[in-house]
């Protein structure tokens, strides 16, 4: 994974509500099984007046050129909701978005943006609406946007900074697990199939 | 497991359940980073996500490229050593209808899979959730997760339902209320009497919309309902432990609680583009509703929702396909018709809900009241870029999510109980039972 460090990107608004990830990528641009290949359904619902032929919808804020190469998203509460799809991660990472910044995120998806490095930035509602539209800095060591202080957890923060592995820092404590699994046996043999 | 520091704990991950949807993606990348599945023997598969469910089916799906996700999934469960469900099985089914029908989740276990509505077998008593691709890999991998400490929410339904209202209208009452961002990342319990009077399946209905309550899980202290119901299932122990000791404490504090009197809820369906959008059939859209969910819906502010005219009647879906959900439906449609020009389908949560089904003569019910009968499996609930609604329709669906485009480009959705679609159905607008 990509360490995060300082961003700095123009900020595009998308000032709604409870943006699902069925928005963010429909379940019918999943078409690979794999991670990849996803960046061309991102948003495609909103983004294209014809989906089929890729017609663009003028109005889209991604679609007007000053936000075509925005890294930043800022938008409303609850972002992310939905449906569990990490394409919908995979989706604007490979877009090239590498930092949302929201009121609230849906539980899943927060954590699916911190195992792909792309930082989850909660602010609010005030704040976020000075940043959306102008250029923002994101300071992740800092814990900033522009100066305003967001707070993040100390594991994410961590995992992000560094470009992390979780599955090979948590096979660090492999010999631990084992013990651990040794003795639940005896006390839940029926977990154990 | 282990203190990780900063509110994070390495936890045990007692069972995994993976589906063709994502299932392949994330085997396939543990095996591109020469990572093996630490416990096959604790991880599940199914095909529910793009299966077909035409009578006869096979790999084949109207999804373009579908079939890869089938072929890919089966491969790398049969490599990894995971048992599988395929497409026809006689336990094949939607994850969180078989997993409870195996004993798969029992009271007390952790079990996730990369899909949001794990949090419906929260309804067992389990910490069940649903988690992205890369938390299965790290679950199948090491046997565990890193978990921040949710914080902790408490919903009561004191007292009685009045007769008609369900689970579906409990949850998006609460919905309605609280916001689709109410729950925001806590653990839900769901109690109280009303809680208590259900079934287990209508439980399930209740735990499975946490999501859509932006929750960590949603779940239900297990009880001798729950114990009844897990008795001779296949993967369940016997004799079953007790489980007696997985109740809150009377002295426990929660970060939240919210109060719900049962008597008050009336049967509920959504109106707009978000489960939160939800109102009492008997009431009319918000007068503030917004104007961009309100284009996309087809509706006005201040409109009454009763007698809209409605184009697909569907009953399925990991909230509402139980064989407890068909029953009711049957009793409302049996011997009337669906309503000239509107398609109805009904979608069996599982090959077992199916066979039972059809063993009670509910099948011949549904068919002779105009509805399709289909094989099991998540089917409409989505639209994949396959079998799809008529362009344009408004779809009363016994579904969890109404979002734009959910049920395919430019389709209205209204989520409500199996009653008041089955109803809706037969009325070709959106009616009470």
């Amino acid at each position: 994974m990509t360490p995060f460090a300082v961003l700095t990107s123009i900020v595009a608004p998308l000032p709604h509500d409870n943006v699902d990830t069925d928005t963010i990528i429909p379940s019918r641009e999943m078409k690979s099984t794999g991670k990849y290949g996803l960046a061309e359904g991102l948003f495609a619902p909103w983004r294209y007046v014809d989906v089929a032929t890729r017609k663009e919808n003028p109005d889209f804020i991604l679609n007007q050129p000053e936000y075509r190469a925005a890294q930043i998203l800022a938008s409303g509460a609850n972002f992310g909701c939905g449906s569990s799809r990490e394409h919908a991660v995979w989706a604007l990472a490979e877009y090239g978005i590498r930092c949302v910044i929201a009121e609230s995120f849906a539980p899943i998806f927060y954590n699916n943006c911190i195992r792909n490095g792309l930082a989850p930035v909660v602010l609010p509602k005030t704040v976020i609406s000075t940043l959306a539209g102008g250029t923002a800095t994101i300071d992740l060591a800092a814990q900033t946007v522009n100066g305003h202080r967001f707070e993040i957890d100390p594991e994410a923060k961590m995992m992000m900074l560094e470009g992390l592995d979780a599955i090979d820092l948590t096979l660090k404590h492999r010999d631990a697990i084992a013990v651990w699994q040794a003795k639940d046996r005896a006390v839940r043999p029926w977990i154990y199939l | 497991m282990t203190d990780l520091g900063g509110g994070y704990a390495l936890i045990a991950i007692d069972r995994i359940f993976l589906h063709e949807r994502t299932g392949a993606a994330a085997l396939k990348s543990m095996a591109d980073a020469g990572r093996k599945v630490s416990d096959p023997a604790r991880v599940f598969a199914v095909m529910d996500h793009i299966v077909d469910t035409r009578p006869g089916r096979g790999d084949g799906t109207l999804m373009p490229g579908g079939a890869a996700f089938i072929t890919e999934t089966r491969a790398a469960c049969h490599a990894a050593g995971i048992t599988l469900f395929d497409v026809n099985d006689p336990e094949q089914g939607i994850t969180h209808v078989i997993s409870p029908e195996l004993g798969i989740v029992l009271p007390g276990c952790t079990l996730i899979a990369p899909d949001s509505h794990t949090c419906t077998q929260g309804a067992f008593g389990a910490l069940a959730w649903g988690i992205g691709s890369s938390e299965a890999e790290h679950a199948m991998a090491t046997g565990t997760l890193r978990v921040a400490k949710p914080r902790t929410m408490r919903v009561t339904y004191s007292g009685k339902l009045r007769h008609g209202v369900t689970a579906k209208d409990m949850v998006l009452r609460l919905l309605a209320d609280h916001g689709a961002g109410g729950g925001a990342g806590h653990v839900v319990e769901f109690a109280g009497d009303a809680v208590a009077a259900l079934d287990m399946e209508a439980r399930m209905t209740l735990c499975n919309m946490a999501t859509e309550f932006a929750a960590f899980t949603g779940l239900i202290k297990p009880d001798a309902v729950t114990l009844a119901y897990l008795e001779g299932r296949r993967y369940a122990p016997d004799p079953l432990p007790g489980w007696s000791d997985l109740i809150t404490d009377e002295d426990a504090a929660f970060d939240r609680e919210i109060l719900v009197e049962a008597d008050s809820i009336e049967p509920m369906v959504s109106w707009g583009t978000s489960p939160e959008h939800s109102i009492a059939l008997s009431s009319a859209l918000p007068d503030n509703a917004d104007a961009k969910v309100l284009n996309y819906i087809g509706l006005h502010a201040g409109q009454k929702i009763d007698g809209t005219s409605i184009d697909v009647a569907f009953i399925g879906s990991c909230t509402n396909s139980r064989l407890s959900d068909l029953r009711r439906a049957a009793d409302i449609v049996r011997g009337k018709h669906v309503a000239n020009g509107v398609l109805a389908l009904v979608v069996p949560g599982s090959s077992s809900v199916k066979r039972a089904a059809e063993a009670e003569g509910l099948d011949q019910v549904f068919t002779d009241a105009g509805f399709q009968w289909r094989e099991s499996g998540c089917s409409l609930c989505f639209y994949a870029g396959g079998e799809s609604f008529p362009p344009g329709s408004r779809v009363i669906s016994s579904t969890n999510r109404n979002f734009e485009g959910r049920q395919g480009p430019g389709i209205r959705t209204h989520i409500a109980s199996p009653e008041v679609v089955a109803a809706s159905a037969i009325a070709g607008r959106i009616t009470a039972p």
